[in-house]
């Protein structure tokens, strides 16, 4: 029965996902590392994911990123309480009312890190669903870079794999091209060909793990505008006015003009 | 007495309504200006899908200068606040990412009005004579419309913002001799600042609007002084009745005030559409980019104009740099859309409607609006989106190569325009409108 619920779920959020598409979301750019994206499986209208989203966030992200545009009481629209909010997501002694901020300072962040961690407000709005879900889901053991971390989408990024105690800790294993004629290998150079090898699992299993990613980038991109869902909902009844309203200024007209030849 | 000759109001209204209507307008032109502009002025009763826009432009304007005012009250003109005031608009004022996005789509709402404005008067040749200076008033209009449509891109200091601002106003540096001093001139500090931020922030908010304002109503009583076009091309003020009535003529007030409705409506259900369910209309309204706060050490990979400016953007990038300068392209660039104000003079033939041009025009016409778009298409893109050419032709950028001749079509409709319209072999025009 759960695993029924579970599918039927994912078909939703197929759907919901599919008709962001044809709206629009940001353009897939291979311009970074020319990896393929995956297709983020999100659904704004699910509560219970959209929750867990924001538990993850909140103990993993919110350490080094602020969402400084965002405050804490208005998770209450996931259907959270205010003490759920206070006692289970902010750690620091902020007041319920106040912006989603950092105790670390800029200037602490990077001389960590190199470059001071964005405030992640809006960034599902200007990376897209799909980037951040390829992102988070593409980090390996590099023992060339400073931090021992890299990423598949965003090579030689700053930023060590902040969820590898759940993921655990993979190697990238080049592979060569398969199947590919001379001038097919030479059109596909740009295209790295690679896989990945766990070397020490982590505390969730692959499946988990890019379940929690998904929940974790439904809640950014729930973050990065909070009145989506109810943008939507208000204009299907102002559409609805308009096209109850179209017939009858149709027919105002068609009287009017009935003396005109 | 002039006041007491003055015909008495008539209706069905209260007698103390009559009475305040017959005060006002023995002291305010009130009826006789209903009359002039509404009820008795008498537009062909011809007009097509094509003669909505101009109306909606209006209406756009309208909603733009409302939820403007909005606006202002919860932005901050400071580069340190500016992006978070917005993002505050967004959040935490009620309603205000509705007359946030009503505005952003406004903006783009507001140019596929006025071009589509604007190709009707090519199609049926609105710009000529009497109504020369309609269209200068209009081409003015599409002039301070750009400008303000640039000024307020600034205002959210995005990415997009900053740097879009950068490249425009670096243009001006490629001006021979005066260039440097006029482009530190406009940003007001060396490179874009806070100091630019709020400059734009006043020409935005105050002076364009005011000056845009004032040529709308300059547009509209000059074109109320001559009369309107029609499809046909034909005036139709030439056939009158014994009272003095265009025959073809119908009051603008109610018939074409209730057709303009019906318009409204399929617009706004257009633009409810992409307020509500796609507000950033794939990256084309509002760009992903804009979505990063401005930062002046980082410039993006690839910097593109909103829609709107694209064309023009096209054909500055598509001439060569000459002595290692863009001047040629920046001229180029500003001659595309001066050359506008002469398109009245530039325009020889016998027939104002493409319904009565022969063969060149609608050749001339259909490939400009082919070149547009494609110069439009090609202006959001890095110049190697289609790729290069083989070594043949020194492996120049397909999308270069496509823009130039583009640019060159675009100049040839302008330059050419004298001889085919002259040449071209139109039909005879009818007497009276047909449909």
């Amino acid at each position: 029965m759960k695993k029924l619920i579970a599918a039927l779920r994912l078909t939703r959020a197929n759907i919901v996902l599919s008709s962001a598409v044809l709206i629009g979301s940001p353009a897939v750019m291979a311009s970074e590392g020319g990896v393929r994206m995956d297709t983020a499986p999100i659904n704004q209208t699910d509560v219970a994911s959209l929750q867990s989203g924001a538990r993850t966030f909140a103990n993993y992200c919110l350490n080094c990123h602020s969402a400084s545009l965002m405050r804490w009481n208005r998770l209450m629209e996931l259907g959270l309480s205010e003490s759920q909010i206070k006692d289970n997501l902010m750690f620091g002694s902020d007041k319920v009312g106040d912006l989603m901020s950092v105790s670390m300072s800029r200037k602490e962040a990077k001389q960590a890190f190199g470059a001071a961690p964005p405030d992640l407000s809006v960034t599902a709005r200007a990376r897209g669903a799909d980037w951040l879900y390829s992102y988070l889901r593409g980090f390996y053991r590099d023992p060339a870079r400073p931090t021992g971390w890299n990423n598949a989408v965003y090579e030689n990024v700053g930023m060590p794999n902040p969820l590898w105690q759940l993921q655990g800790e993979r190697v990238r294993v080049e592979q060569a091209a398969k199947g590919g004629d001379g001038a097919d290998s030479a059109h596909g150079a740009a295209h790295k060909s690679f896989k990945y090898e766990m070397v020490k699992p982590g505390s969730l299993t692959p499946v988990q793990f890019d379940e929690t990613v998904r929940d974790l980038v439904n809640f950014l991109v729930y973050l990065a505008e909070p009145a989506a869902t109810s943008r939507r909902q208000i204009g299907t009844l102002v559409l609805l006015f308009l096209l109850a309203l179209w017939p009858l200024v149709y027919l105002l007209k068609r009287e009017y003009w009935k003396d005109v030849h | 007495m002039a006041a007491t000759d003055k015909p008495p109001v008539t209706g069905t209204g209260s007698t103390a309504l009559d009475g305040l209507l017959t005060w006002v307008d023995q002291r305010f032109p009130l009826i006789s200006s209903w009359k002039a502009h509404l009820a008795e002025y008498y537009a062909p009763k011809n007009f097509n899908f094509w003669y909505y826009f101009g109306g909606l432009a209006m209406l756009v304007l309208a909603i733009q200068i409302v939820t403007g005012i909005f606006l202002t009250m919860n932005y901050k003109p400071d580069s340190n606040l500016a992006f978070a005031s917005v993002e505050y608009i967004m959040r935490e004022v009620p309603g205000g990412w509705i007359i946030r996005y009503m505005h952003s789509t406004g903006a783009s709402a507001f140019f596929v009005c006025v071009y589509l404005h604007m190709f009707r008067a090519l199609l049926y040749g609105s710009y000529r004579r009497p109504r020369e200076l309609i269209w200068i008033f209009g081409v003015l209009v599409y002039l301070l419309l750009m400008g303000e449509a640039f000024f307020g891109y600034l205002l959210p200091w995005g990415q997009m913002s900053y740097w879009g601002a950068q490249v425009i106003i670096n243009l001006f540096s490629a001006i021979p001799l005066i260039g440097p001093d006029l482009s530190l001139w406009i940003r007001g500090d060396y490179v874009i600042s806070d100091a630019t931020l709020n400059r734009f922030f006043a020409l935005h908010v105050i002076a364009l609007p005011l000056a845009l304002l004032g040529l709308v109503m300059a547009h509209l009583l000059a074109l109320h002084e001559v009369g309107s076009n029609n499809p046909d091309g034909i005036e139709i003020k030439e056939k009158k009745d014994a009272r003095g009535v265009p025959l073809d003529g119908i009051p603008f007030h109610p018939y074409y005030t209730v057709k303009d409705i019906l318009g409204v409506v399929v617009f706004l259900i257009v633009f409810v559409v992409i307020v509500f369910f796609a507000p950033e209309m794939g990256g084309y309204f509002l760009e992903y980019n804009n979505f990063v706060p401005a930062d002046p050490l980082q410039t993006p990979a690839h910097i593109a104009p909103v829609w709107y400016f694209t064309p023009y953007y096209s054909i500055l990038r598509a001439v060569p740099p000459l002595f290692n300068s863009q001047f040629p392209g920046v001229v180029a660039m500003g001659v595309s859309v001066m050359v506008l104000f002469v398109l009245p003079w530039l325009d020889r033939g016998a027939v104002k409607s493409i319904r009565y041009r022969g063969a060149h025009f609608k050749v001339a016409l259909t490939a400009f609006v082919i070149v547009f778009l494609v110069l439009g298409y090609l202006g959001t893109e890095p110049i190697t989106v289609w790729g290069q050419f083989g070594s043949w032709l020194g492996n120049a950028d397909r999308a270069t190569v496509v823009s130039r001749i583009c640019t060159l079509v675009y100049f040839a409709f302008f330059v050419l325009m004298p001889w085919y319209t002259k040449v071209d072999k139109t039909k005879p025009e009818p007497d009276r409108v047909t449909h």
